[in-house]
């Protein structure tokens, strides 16, 4: 598996490809990147790997870091557990079903849908809900993208955070434990891969929030697994029966689909990483009422919409459609067992005060004032070519030491007219002894 | 500057609902940055948003002048509104004397002045019928 750091993130630039641009630096929803010697720099502790920037770059030069396929051969048993928005991402898909063969053809023992788990998740989740009515509103803990941005720019929302496994933990456990049990291989032996759509989901495998250590052993994105499929979709005569899920669980894919699954009008569903960091403001301010629980995706459309997904989202979205319909003919999600203890976390999410300016309150005080002088003589006009994200950021850069004011093209150009005028004038200045024109006394 | 107390000034700008909370936004951001514990800048933000709000339906725009310094933070909030004739009504909860436009857009429940007391360690109202309306919010940090 990849390397182990202390601010483990999955977002990475590829330097080769980085121009310096301006795109990701604007996009960035916690003001992580800066372009420093002409290339693209993360604010590691910062980055919640939301992935805007993979998407925004027109250069593909940010890439998300996750496993390649061939990390299967590790392991004896191996088991593949794929995201619910797989199934967007085929054009001549008949069924799941044949998904799921060719998914599993590609060398897998054993496939067990996330789309199954987050039914189960979603039985814990109405439990939750109906049991406490003091946190209003619950916010979902499904997009870890989201709880990194509350994290870091929401803490006073932390409470509110639904500290439920997410499906993926959830069917990697189960497989895990079940496979133990029924047919005597070690647990260690077995190999869980998760198919993801996004990089936040390599992320809260490697660097987990809810549990010290998750049973997934990789993770593969759709991206690097699809033509593998594809490939052997065309195969598939007689597809088996792989499917378990229902449309409760499969609808997760979309925006709003956690939310229908759980049966309650009282929800509000917000998806793409601005709009989601507009509803948390509106929940801080006390101005969301009635509403129970919150489904915030990091992602425009929801997983489906991932930045590690094939197929555009909105047409990802009407394949889904197809398959949604079919389960909903089949219905299995009456079968689901009840929530479980089990599912709640045994880590916690805490409040990483990143954009702090300095531990001591009083130092802080002093170079928020240094910020708030130097951001009123800045232009304002947010231009980017600092290689900050705004003129307040540069500012903010300049009291934390890694930036300094001429780094404001514009404030250069000031400073280069006040050099050029004061030149003029000492030229028209002649020593005594060669200016002619000075008279006497003078 | 320099005496280390910050200062921030905002202009509420009249009738623009969707701009309002610009200000408690922008000051909830400056508390961030300063480290103040998350449960005390939601109290500020909150309150300082309601206020911001009123200043908006009721006072025509206005300017939120805000105090930041070791052991609090103060929002004075002045519009040049009509003024609130009887403050002791206007604190109820329910009372509200918004247009139906207003409530129609969720606004107007008449919990503004007793969620910025909720909130706030210190509420001073200062108004005058005709000349307009202070609000002054502290929040001890």
């Amino acid at each position: 598996m990849f390397d182990v750091e202390t601010y483990f993130h999955s977002v990475r630039l590829d330097e080769e490809r980085c121009k310096g641009c301006t795109n990701c630096i604007k996009r960035c929803p916690t003001e992580a990147i800066r372009v420093r010697k002409g290339k693209a720099r993360i604010i590691d502790e910062r980055c919640i790997d939301c992935g805007e920037c993979i998407r925004v770059c027109p250069y593909h030069a940010k890439k998300a870091i996750t496993d390649p396929c061939d990390i299967i051969s590790l392991y004896k048993y191996k088991v593949v557990i794929p995201a619910p928005s797989i199934y967007g991402q085929f054009k001549n898909a008949a069924s799941r079903n044949h998904i799921l063969t060719a998914l599993k053809a590609i060398g897998f023992d054993e496939v067990y849908e996330v789309a199954r788990a987050a039914e189960i998740v979603t039985n814990a989740t109405k439990e939750l809900i109906s049991a406490s009515a003091s946190i209003k509103p619950y916010i979902s803990s499904a997009c870890p993208a989201v709880v990194r941005l509350i994290q870091v720019r929401f803490p006073s929302l932390i409470d509110n955070i639904i500290k439920l496994e997410s499906p993926m933990e959830v069917a990697a456990r189960i497989v895990k434990k079940r496979i133990e049990a029924e047919l005597n291989i070690p647990q260690e032996d077995i190999g869980v891969f998760f198919i993801s759509p996004c990089a936040a989901k390599a992320t809260s495998v490697k660097a987990p929030y809810e549990t010290d250590k998750s049973f997934v052993d990789g993770v593969i994105s759709i991206k690097d697994i699809f033509l593998k499929v594809l490939n052997g979709l065309g195969r598939v005569k007689r597809p088996e029966e792989l499917e378990q899920a229902g449309l409760d669980g499969i609808r997760w894919a979309n925006s709003g689909g956690e939310s229908l699954a759980l049966g309650t009008d009282k929800f509000l569903a917000v998806d793409g990483i601005h709009n989601v960091i507009t509803i948390l403001e509106e929940i801080e301010n006390d101005r969301i009422e009635d509403v129970d629980f919150i489904e915030a995706l990091a992602c425009t459309g929801g997983c489906l919409g991932g930045p590690l997904t094939v197929e555009n989202v909105y047409v990802a979205k009407t394949r889904l459609k197809k398959f949604i319909d079919q389960a909903r003919d089949k219905d299995f999600s009456k079968h689901g067992q009840g929530g479980d203890d089990a599912l709640m976390w045994t880590g916690n999410v805490e409040y990483k005060p990143v954009m702090k300016l300095d531990k001591d309150f009083t130092k802080a005080m002093k170079k928020l004032e240094i910020l708030e002088t130097i951001n009123k003589d800045l232009p304002g006009l947010d231009c980017g070519a600092c290689g900050a994200p705004s003129c307040r950021a540069l500012a903010e850069d300049i009291v934390r030491g890694s930036a300094i004011e001429t780094d404001c093209i514009f404030k250069l150009r000031e400073k280069v007219r006040e050099l050029a005028v004061q030149m003029m004038e000492l030229e028209t200045k002649m020593p005594p002894v060669l200016d002619c024109e000075r008279k006497k006394g003078k | 500057m320099s005496d280390g107390i910050i200062r921030l000034k905002f202009d509420i700008l009249p009738n623009d609902m969707s701009a309002a909370g610009e200000a408690s936004s922008g000051v909830k951001k400056v508390l961030n940055q300063l480290g103040v514990e998350p449960q005390k800048i939601k109290k500020a933000a909150i309150a300082m948003y309601e206020a911001e709000i009123n200043a908006v339906i009721h006072g025509g725009g206005g300017i939120a002048e805000v105090v930041i310094d070791k052991e609090y933070i103060e929002v004075k909030i002045r519009d040049e509104g009509p003024g609130i004739a009887d403050i002791e009504l206007a604190m109820q909860e329910g009372y509200s004397t918004a247009s139906d436009e207003i409530r129609e857009m969720g606004f107007g429940a008449g919990m503004g002045l007793p969620n910025m007391k909720r909130y706030s360690d210190k509420l001073v109202i200062e108004s005058e019928v005709g000349k307009g309306t202070t609000v002054t919010i502290v929040v001890n940090l």
